[in-house]
């Protein structure tokens, strides 16, 4: 029952308002065919009698209020899935542009999703192994986590997001993790970065990626990682797969929710995103998880780059508030050449306890990592002291510290972006840090794992 | 029969509702989607749905139920979890699958299990509103059953035995009662009076009960900014509280989240009845990607069930995790109702529906003959938007609620849990329990209370200097107040949930580990006044023991305290002729 309409009455942005339609519903999609023939697509984001608006996906040049035909499909924005999907590129729409076959769709599915019911979550409790020292050991990622990337402009987190992509492993399954990238208003040098990785690596067989380019329309940043959170669950799911989605980067998407906000001229929020926006970043970062009775999972690494480094910028923080932690860069350190420039102090994964200990990755983590925290810490806040009196001022114990702190972020932080370090290597790097520090100090490790594991004891 | 005439998100527009009451709950479009009104115009109204309105257009039908929102009461509450507007989402489960569906129907309440009625008034009686007919034991809660609002009279006919909700269990002057009750959720239940609030719902949190206190039937709030720790602090709280009902509500908060509590809760147990909690707690569930406008019902659907125990005379505990999330759909459903905004965009009503929350707490005593007592204590997470409590739900939220636990970034990122600033945290309640504590805990309790809080204020204006100067350049008396508050912070405030001696502190013991350090400092100022070194007296064994005191179990910690005490005078002896 597809209906047609000419009515075009205004056209604002992103936004097309219809006249004299019967009866549109709400949230189905248009096609909407310019004077010249082509064809675009829409969405409808509000219904009236009589009148509709609709957001287009793509440019609204060409458009006019005489000739524009719209048409209403009936149906709600919906996708093709397949397993065959593995290895493909496609827009930000999800249509393909390597140049290969259509998808045969084995469903389609409503790009919304819907939630997964809270009672048939299932506990997440399995090691993920990124070979990234600075979150397997102190800020753990599980398998169904959401654990967005906080950066900033011009910081390394795209070579990061590969990074992890490429060597992520469940431990001791040696099971790899099918990737679902999607990129949202990226410039066609990074993807070509994001490209090239994949392809040199061998990765590209296992992803699915779906590109919206900086210069493409905003407002399809809206349907992308919709569109790549339907086909992760559908491979998570329906195919059992464990799914890695990376999602970058998030300001662009939310820059494009308060640009549609702004031409509904709905009533600002703060910083002028909508009001909504916590509900709208939920309904993304909420599809991650595991269901009880499947063996599939999806899990997100959301990447976001904070305006001015402020992370109580909105898009920050009401990421932090959704996600379950998150991995924070820092300038300094990258200024430093200190790659991943990982600042563990306000990192966090508070899935990390499930994840960790004796039979998940090793008796001594939880300490270990407390350990190394606390001892970073404290040389951190030396620092700040140093500055103001000058190191002589301090005492032996607190000169190991400030030492401590220094080889940290040279030794544990820093390592290569090819290194791929197992948690074993990992925990062992943090046993020889802290074999600097007096013995008396170790607080958070139980004596018995520094008997067991401290780099002194197991030279011998 | 109404007609939609417009759909916006949530928000839809109905014509031809003249007749249809505000508040009144609806079926919405072909899918039948529950919605109710929130506005009238004439013939139009502007109706909240509580599903995804995906694929509504206007034209479709809408019709009026002639109820408003309402929850089941009645036995089997208990254990369960509900979404937002009291659907059981395990019974959804078994029926829909893994995913929420549109447009389900299921009962709250089992309506075919049979549960064991004991009647406990007598054929004859004359009952009013609120007595006690009888009981059915849920878990090991006595679930009593009231007379109805509306009815009183003679029984003319009361039996025990077993009964489903749904069949009748007595008749008064007529009328039959029947164990399942509905309730309208935007009211607050009828009760006799507001009672003074005496007793502290003890939580086994050391910085929360000994230095913060909630009053059984008072209001807290709990803001910080996201990894600050609420949502440990709100499940430490539903664990160990002294409530004997507690009421959790997830209102827009993650989905993992809550499986962590349904696969936790069943497996702990309550420190008092040494029961699993699950017994204890009902769960609404309305995580951030379920429908927003069932998100700010939630909120009311848990109040009401609290209420509903209350009123058999129970001390209900009702969590609420985040309110901010369930101000933030009252905006959005606000906004698009195109309301003059107020502050930030929120509804200028924001302070009233806070207000009006809040103060469905109380200690009261409930409705019927007997004069029972029942209180809800309610807690509400505050999520401000980028840790600033100038914000309007903070800022309207702390202007209610008499006990702030202020959580703190920096603490939590030092790893201090629980993360509550003590400095910037207050109990209004203090002064009305501190006679209590007095009495029940010990003689000297507000006075230990008060010298270490003293000292951790003196702490802060010290660290001040010692962040220009250096430790060092303090002289050795104002060190030892650092050293003593060193102790007060870590040996006292810092409290590890994970660790299953520390995360619950029962008050005797939590008085004993104060007062142990605040001997050793006030023996430690004794034997530096009688020139014993700073160096010795910091160093002294026995502070290594206080530190450790955290692990003892509550049944030897008085005769370790006493013993370390003594340990304490001995190391810290200066052996002169002037000490008497």
């Amino acid at each position: 029952m597809i209906k047609e309409f000419k009515s075009v009455k205004e056209i604002f942005g992103p936004l097309i308002f219809v006249e004299r339609v019967e009866n549109a519903a709400y949230n189905e999609t248009v096609q909407i065919i310019l004077p010249n023939g082509e064809k675009k697509r829409g969405q409808v984001l509000e219904t009236s009698k009589g009148i509709a608006a609709v957001q287009i996906f793509g440019s609204s040049a060409g458009l006019d209020t005489k000739e524009t035909r719209i048409r209403f499909t009936g149906e709600t924005l919906s996708v093709p899935v397949s397993d065959e999907m593995l290895g493909r590129v496609f827009n930000g729409l999800g249509e393909p542009i390597d140049g290969g076959t259509p998808i045969t769709a084995q469903r389609k599915l409503d790009v919304n999703g819907s939630a997964i019911n809270p009672v048939a979550r299932a506990e997440l409790h399995n090691f993920i192994q990124t070979g990234v020292s600075t979150i397997d050991a102190l800020n753990t990622l599980v398998r169904g986590q959401k654990l967005p990337i906080f950066s900033a402009s011009g910081l390394p987190h795209n070579e990061l997001a590969v990074q992890i992509a490429r060597q992520a492993t469940v431990q001791g399954q040696n099971e790899q993790f099918v990737v679902v990238f999607a990129a949202m208003g990226i410039t066609h040098s990074e993807a070509s970065f994001f490209m090239q990785d994949f392809e040199k690596t061998g990765a590209l067989e296992r992803s699915v990626l779906f590109l919206n380019f900086a210069n493409d329309p905003s407002v399809e940043r809206l349907v992308t990682p919709r569109i790549a959170l339907t086909t992760a669950e559908y491979l998570a799911f329906e195919h059992d797969m464990q799914v890695l989605v990376i999602l970058t980067d998030m300001t662009n998407y939310a820059d494009a929710l308060r640009e549609v906000a702004a031409a509904r001229q709905e009533v600002p929020g703060r910083r002028g995103y909508p009001g909504y926006m916590y509900t709208d970043l939920a309904s993304i970062y909420e599809r991650a998880g595991q269901i009880k009775g499947k063996k599939g999972s999806v899990t997100q690494i959301p990447i976001l780059t904070m305006p001015d480094e402020d992370i109580t910028h909105p898009i920050p923080d009401l990421t932090g508030y959704i996600t379950e932690g998150q991995i924070v860069l820092d300038r300094d350190l990258h200024r430093k050449d200190t790659y991943p420039p990982v600042d563990v102090l306000p990192s966090l994964s508070r899935l990390m306890n499930q994840g960790i200990g004796a039979k998940k990755t090793r008796e001594d983590h939880a300490g270990v990592s407390q350990q190394l925290y606390a001892a970073y810490a404290e040389g951190r806040s030396l620092r700040n002291l140093v500055a103001v009196v000058g190191e002589e001022a301090l005492g032996e114990k607190d000169r190991k510290f400030l030492a401590f702190a220094e080889a940290f972020e040279k030794k544990f932080v820093q390592q290569g972006r090819n290194e791929n370090r197992s948690i074993e290597d990992s925990l062992e790097l943090g046993w020889q840090l802290l074999a600097d520090i007096p013995e008396t100090e170790l607080k958070r490790v139980k004596p018995e794992y520094i008997q067991k594991y401290g780099a002194k004891y197991r030279k011998q | 029969m109404g007609v939609i005439s417009r759909v916006s998100g949530p928000l839809i527009e109905a014509t031809g509702m003249r007749g249809n009451q505000i508040n009144e709950i609806v079926k919405v479009g072909d899918l039948t989607l529950m919605g109710e009104i929130i506005a009238l115009e004439r013939d139009k109204a502007s109706i909240q749905v509580y599903e995804d309105t995906s694929g509504l257009k206007p034209g479709e039908p809408v019709e009026g139920t002639g109820m408003p929102l309402c929850v089941e009461l009645g036995p089997g509450l208990l254990g369960s979890v509900f979404d937002g507007i009291q659907r059981p989402l395990e019974t959804i489960r078994s029926q829909q699958g893994d995913f929420i569906a549109r447009g389900v129907y299921v009962n709250a309440l089992d309506r075919n299990k049979k549960w064991d009625f004991k009647a406990t008034a007598k054929e004859g009686d004359s009952v009013v509103p609120g007595d006690v007919l009888g009981e059915v034991k849920e878990y090991s809660i006595r679930h009593r059953i009231l007379v109805p609002i509306g009815v009183s009279g003679k029984i003319t006919s009361l039996k025990s035995g077993k009964f489903t909700i749904e069949e009748t269990v007595a008749e008064i002057a007529g009328k039959k009662i029947i164990m399942l009750q509905c309730a309208a959720v935007r009211n607050p239940r009828a009760y006799k009076e507001k009672k003074h609030l005496e007793p502290p719902l003890i939580t086994g949190k050391r910085i929360v009960d000994s230095f913060f206190p909630l009053a059984k039937g008072g209001t807290a709030s709990i803001p910080g900014p996201f990894g600050s720790g609420k949502t440990v602090n709100q499940t430490d709280l539903a664990k160990y509280a002294d409530a004997e009902i507690v009421v959790y509500v997830g209102c827009g908060e993650r989905g993992n989240e809550m499986t962590e509590v349904l696969m936790q809760f069943p497996q702990l147990t309550d420190p008092r009845t040494k029961r699993p909690l699950m017994e204890r707690t009902v769960l609404v569930a309305n995580t951030s990607n379920m429908p927003v406008a069932a998100r700010e019902a939630s909120i009311y659907t848990g109040i009401t069930l609290a209420e509903y125990y209350r009123d058999m005379g129970y001390d209900v505990a009702l969590m609420a995790d985040s309110t901010s999330r369930w101000a933030e759909a009252m905006r959005e459903i606000s906004g698009r109702m195109e309301e003059m905004p107020g502050e930030e965009g929120y509804p200028a009503y924001l302070g009233k529906k806070l207000a009006e929350f809040y103060e469905r707490a109380g200690r009261i005593t409930c409705l019927g003959s007997d004069e029972r007592t029942g209180s809800i204590s309610v807690v509400g997470a505050v999520s401000p938007a980028g840790g600033d409590l100038s914000e309007p739900v903070s800022q309207a939220t702390l202007r209610v609620t008499k006990v702030f636990w202020a959580l703190d970034a920096n603490l939590s990122r030092r790893r201090h849990y629980p993360a509550i600033n003590w400095l910037k945290s207050y109990s209004l309640y203090h002064s009305e329990l501190r006679e209590w504590f007095e009495k029940n805990v010990a003689p000297d309790f507000g006075e230990l209370r008060t010298r270490a809080m003293t000292l951790l204020q003196k702490e802060a204006e010290l660290q001040n200097i010692v962040q220009l100067v250096g430790p060092d350049a303090l002289p050795e008396k104002e060190r030892l107040v650092l050293e003593a508050t060193k102790m007060l912070r870590e040996d006292f405030l810092q409290q590890n949930s994970f660790v299953e001696e520390d995360a619950y502190t029962p008050l005797p013991k939590q008085y004993l580990m104060l007062k142990t350090i605040l001997h050793y400092f006030d023996k430690a100022n004794a034997a530096l006044a009688l020139e014993m070194p700073l160096a010795k007296i910091v160093s002294i064994k026995e502070k290594e023991d206080v530190a450790r005191l955290k692990l003892v179990p509550p049944e030897e910690v008085e005769e370790k305290a006493k013993e370390l005490m003594k340990a304490i005078d001995c190391s810290l002896e200066v052996k002169t002729h002037s000490t008497q």
